[in-house]
C-alpha cells in the first residue's frame, strides 16, 4: 500500500468509532489524548459530552448504556484521567455493563520512565475490566478498538479498556474496518445440554413450590429474554421475584409479581425462596446480598441456574442443573420443550402454594408508619412513584436507603428502565448516570432517587447538565445522615453513630441558583405532590430537596448472616409486634 | 433498635463464610494455552491472587513460535469446588485459549528441573558425588571445594536429594517449576 492509504492513530480510533456506530463519548481532555480531542473537533458524526470528572465520565456512559443497550463509550487522558476511570471500570465490571474506555498514554519511548502523568493504566486497570490493551502500533490500533467493542458487548458484558500512547495517535497506519478482524478471540456458547434441559422440565412439571427468581442477566440478554420469561411466567403461573438488577425484567404490575427479594426484599419474596421446591434463577449469580446465611439458604429447592457466564455457576451456592448461555437462547429452548411435552405444571400444588404467598403478602413488609407533620422517606417515594409512573420515565440512583426505598415502592414495567449500582454499591452513580441516560433519551423524564451524601460525591456535574441542557431532576432524600450506615450502626453496631452524619450540607436551593437552575426544598407532607409536580413539568434540571425523617431505617432486611426466613419486618415496638411466626425478630 | 448482637459475632455472616469443605483439598496441575502477548502473566498471576486462589509452582514458556502460544503450568491446591472456579475464572480470560486439569485428565508426566550448590570438603564432597550418581544428577560445575549438580525429575525426587545433600553442604537451590504433559499418544 502506498503512504496515501495511511491516517493517523487519532483519525483511525474516531474512525473505529464511528465504523462501530458510535454516536455519543463522554470525556476529559488532556495531553496525552489531545491529538485524538483534535480529530473529534474536525468531524460531526460524534457527539462529546463533556464531564467534570472522569469517574462520572464512566458512569455516564454505564447509564447511557443500560438504558439502551448499545455499548458507552469514554475517553480519559494518561494519569489522573485513567486513574479517575478506575471506579466506573470497577463498576461496570460487577454489573455486567458493556463500556469502552479509550485513555490516552504517555509516548511508548517514555513509558517506565515515570512520565509526566504516566500511570500503569493497563497494570491498574487489568483486575477491573474484562480485558484491557495497551497498543504500541499504529497499524494494530483499528483492530484493537474494534476488538475491545467485540469482548465489551459479547457474552457477559463488561468494561474494556484501550490504552493509546500519544506518539501512537500522531503516527500514520493503515485503518482495519470493522467486520474485517478476525473475530476467533470470542468465545464460543456450549451448546445446550439437552438432557439437562429434559431433566428440568421434569421437574417443573412436577414441582410443588416453584419460583423464578430473574436478574440482570436477563436485561442483557435483551428483549427477546424478557419477552420469554414473561411468556414463561404468564404460562406456568409461577411467582416471581427479581434481584436489584433485574427489576423491570418482569412488570412490577405483573400478576405472579413479588417485589424484589434479597437483603431488603419483600417478605413473600424471600419466604417463597426459602420455602421453595424448584428454583429457577434466570441471569442471577446468587450473590450475599440475595443469598443471606449460604447454608440456610433455600434449603429444600431443586435449583436450576441459566447463565451465560460458567464462572458464575455453582461459585457461591451449589445447583442441581446449570443451564450455560445466554439467557434469550435458553428460556426459548425450555418453553419450546416444555410446551412439546404439553405444558404441564401441577396445578392443584401451585394453587396451594399460592395461598401461603398470598398469606406472606398479607404481612405488608413494605408498610410504614406515615406521618402528617414530617416526611417519612418511603412517603416520599412513594408519592414520586405514582406522580411520575405514566410517564416516559428512566430512573438512577445512588446507595444507600433511599436506593432501597426506590428499589420497594417504584414499579418498573419495561427493562432498561432502572439504573443503579448493585455489586458495587457506588455512591456517585446515579448523578452522572442520570446525565447519561438523558443524553440517549432526550425527550424521556430522567429521575436520579438520591441521598444526601451520595449525591455530592459527583455535585460538580452539575456543570454538565447545564452546559447540555439536561433536564435531570436530582430527586434527594435528604435525612442529613449516612442513612444506611446509621441503619448498620443503629441494629448491629450498639448505636454508636461513628461519623455517619451529612454536617456542613450546602443550601441544596441555593446551589441549584449558583449553577442558574431550579431548586425546590420541600418540608412538609401535604407540600409534597405540588413540589414534585413543580419539579416534574419544570423543563430544566430541578435539584430536589426533600428533607426527610433523619432516623427512619429501611425494612423489611435481612441481618447479614441472617437466613431468609429470619428477616426483621419493622421496629421492634409493642404495636408492631409480628405475628408470622417465621418472621424471627433478633 | 438495637439487635444487641455480642461484638464480634459475625459467624455466620456472608462476610465470614469459610468453605466447609477444607479438607477436600487436592492439588490440581493446571495446563493453561494463552496468547503470548505481553501482560498475559500478570493477568493470569493476579487472577489467582485478586480472588484468593493457592499457586504451589508456577512454570512458562512459548511453545508455539508461529501461532504466539505459551503454556502456564500451575500448580495450585483447592477444594473441588474452588478448582472448578479457578478453570472458569481462567477460561473467561480473553488470551486464554484452553484450560486443561491434568490431575482430572488422566496421568500425566510431571517433571522439574532443579540445580543445586554443594560446598564441601572430604568425604562430604564424596558422599554427596555418590548419592548424585544414585540420583542421576549431573555435575555441571565444580571447583576444588563445590559440586553444582543439574537434576530432573518429579518433585518428590527433588525433594528427597535436595534433603539429603542438607547436611553436605547445600549451599543454594535454584528449581523450574512443573511442568507436565498428559501420558499417551493424545494431545490435551
Ligand atoms: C463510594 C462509597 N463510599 C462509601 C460507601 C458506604 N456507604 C453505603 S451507603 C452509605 C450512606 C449513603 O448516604 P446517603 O447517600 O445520604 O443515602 P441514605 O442511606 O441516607 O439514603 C455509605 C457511606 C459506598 N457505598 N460508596
Ligand atoms: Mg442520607
Amino acid at each position: 500500500m502506498t503512504h496515501s492509504n495511511k491516517i493517523t492513530g487519532a483519525e483511525i480510533v474516531i474512525k473505529a468509532l464511528i465504523d462501530q456506530g458510535v454516536d455519543t463519548v463522554f470525556g476529559y481532555p488532556g495531553g496525552a489524548i489531545l491529538p485524538i480531542y483534535d480529530e473529534l473537533f474536525q468531524q460531526k458524526k460524534i457527539k462529546h459530552i463533556l464531564v467534570r470528572h472522569e469517574q462520572a465520565a464512566t458512569h455516564a456512559a454505564e447509564g447511557y448504556a443500560r438504558s439502551t443497550g448499545k455499548i458507552g463509550v469514554v475517553f480519559v487522558t494518561s494519569g489522573p484521567g485513567a486513574t479517575n476511570s478506575v471506579t466506573g471500570l470497577t463498576d461496570a465490571l460487577m454489573d455486567s455493563v458493556p463500556i469502552v474506555v479509550i485513555s490516552g498514554q504517555v509516548p511508548t519511548f517514555m513509558i517506565g520512565n515515570d512520565a509526566f502523568q504516566e500511570a500503569d493504566t493497563v497494570g491498574i486497570t487489568r483486575p477491573c475490566t474484562k480485558h484491557n490493551w495497551l497498543v504500541k502500533d499504529t497499524n494494530k490500533l483499528a483492530e484493537t478498538i474494534h476488538k475491545a467493542f467485540e469482548v465489551a458487548g459479547s457474552g457477559r458484558p463488561g468494561p474494556v479498556l484501550v490504552d493509546v500512547p500519544k506518539d501512537v495517535q500522531f503516527a500514520s497506519g493503515h485503518y482495519t474496518k470493522k467486520n474485517a478482524i478476525d473475530t476467533g478471540f470470542l468465545k464460543n456458547e456450549p451448546p445446550i445440554d439437552l438432557k439437562m434441559l429434559d431433566e428440568v422440565i421434569d421437574r417443573l412439571e412436577h414441582a410443588e413450590r416453584p419460583i423464578i427468581y430473574s436478574g440482570g442477566g436477563v436485561i442483557n440478554s435483551g428483549q427477546s429474554a424478557v419477552h420469554s420469561l414473561r411468556n414463561l411466567v404468564a404460562g406456568t403461573d409461577f411467582p416471581i421475584t427479581s434481584t436489584l438488577m433485574g427489576l423491570g425484567s418482569y412488570p412490577a404490575s405483573g400478576k405472579n409479581w413479588l417485589g424484589m427479594l434479597g437483603m431488603h426484599g419483600t417478605y413473600e419474596a424471600n419466604m417463597s425462596m426459602h420455602g421453595c421446591d424448584f428454583m429457577l434463577c434466570v441471569g442471577a449469580r446468587f450473590d450475599d446480598r440475595i443469598t443471606g446465611r449460604i447454608d440456610a439458604f433455600s434449603p429444600d429447592s431443586y435449583k436450576v441456574h441459566i447463565d451465560i457466564d460458567p464462572s458464575s455457576v455453582n461459585k457461591n451456592i451449589t445447583v442441581e442443573a446449570p443451564l450455560i448461555g445466554d439467557v434469550s437462547n435458553i428460556l426459548n429452548s425450555l418453553t419450546k420443550r416444555w410446551k412439546e411435552r404439553g405444558s404441564k405444571v401441577n396445578q392443584k400444588k401451585l394453587s396451594t402454594w399460592w395461598k401461603s404467598i398470598n398469606d406472606w403478602k398479607g404481612v405488608k413488609s413494605l408498610s410504614y408508619e406515615n406521618s402528617s407533620n414530617v416526611i417519612k422517606p418511603q412517603y416520599a417515594v412513594e408519592r414520586l412513584e405514582e406522580l411520575t409512573k405514566s410517564y416516559n420515565r428512566f430512573v438512577s440512583t445512588e446507595v444507600g436507603q433511599h436506593q432501597m426505598w426506590a428499589a420497594q415502592f417504584m414499579g418498573f414495567e419495561e427493562p432498561n428502565r432502572w439504573m443503579t449500582s448493585g455489586g458495587l454499591g457506588t455512591m456517585g452513580y446515579g448523578f452522572p448516570a442520570s446525565i447519561g441516560i438523558q443524553i440517549a433519551h432526550p425527550k424521556s423524564l430522567v429521575i436520579n432517587v438520591a441521598g444526601e451524601a451520595s449525591w455530592l460525591m459527583n455535585m460538580q456535574e452539575l456543570g454538565t447538565a447545564v452546559q447540555y441542557r439536561l433536564p435531570v431532576k436530582q430527586f434527594i432524600l435528604n435525612n442529613e445522615r449516612l442513612g444506611m450506615v446509621r441503619q448498620w450502626q443503629e441494629l448491629l453496631h450498639g448505636e454508636r453513630y461513628s461519623h455517619s452524619w451529612s454536617d456542613a450540607l450546602p443550601d441544596f436551593v441555593k446551589l441549584a441558583e449558583a449553577y442558574g437552575i431550579k431548586g425546590i426544598r420541600c418540608v412538609s407532607p401535604d407540600k409534597l405532590d405540588d413540589s414534585i409536580r413543580e419539579m416534574v413539568e419544570y423543563p430544566g434540571p430541578v435539584i430536589f430537596d426533600c428533607l426527610v425523617e433523619k432516623h427512619e431505617n429501611c425494612f423489611p432486611m435481612i441481618p447479614s448472616g441472617k437466613a431468609h426466613n429470619e428477616m426483621i419486618l419493622g421496629e421492634q415496638t409493642d404495636e408492631n409486634t409480628i405475628s408470622d411466626d417465621g418472621a424471627v425478630l433478633v | 433498635m438495637s439487635l444487641k448482637l455480642k461484638k464480634g459475632v459475625n459467624k455466620q455472616s456472608a462476610y465470614n463464610l469459610r468453605d466447609p469443605n477444607l479438607d477436600y483439598e487436592a492439588a490440581h496441575t493446571l495446563s493453561i494455552i494463552v496468547d503470548n502477548e505481553s501482560g498475559v502473566l500478570a493477568r493470569v498471576i493476579g487472577l489467582f491472587s485478586g480472588r484468593g486462589y493457592n499457586i504451589d509452582s508456577l512454570t512458562v514458556a512459548e511453545v508455539d513460535p508461529n501461532g504466539h502460544r505459551s503454556r502456564i503450568t500451575i500448580v495450585t491446591t483447592g477444594t473441588p469446588k474452588v478448582v472448578n472456579q479457578i478453570k472458569a475464572q481462567l477460561n473467561r480470560m480473553v488470551p486464554v485459549h484452553e484450560v486443561i486439569d491434568l490431575t482430572l485428565k488422566g496421568k500425566a508426566v510431571q517433571r522439574e528441573l532443579a540445580i543445586f550448590k554443594v560446598v564441601g570438603n572430604g568425604n562430604q564432597r564424596v558422599e554427596s558425588l555418590r548419592l548424585a550418581d544414585v540420583f542421576r544428577a549431573k555435575v555441571v560445575d565444580s571447583t576444588l571445594k563445590s559440586f553444582t549438580f543439574e537434576l530432573t525429575g518429579t518433585s518428590d525426587k527433588i525433594n528427597a536429594f535436595a534433603e539429603l545433600m542438607g547436611p553436605l553442604g547445600l549451599k543454594e537451590i535454584a528449581r523450574t517449576g512443573i511442568v507436565a504433559l498428559l501420558r499417551g499418544d493424545n494431545s490435551s
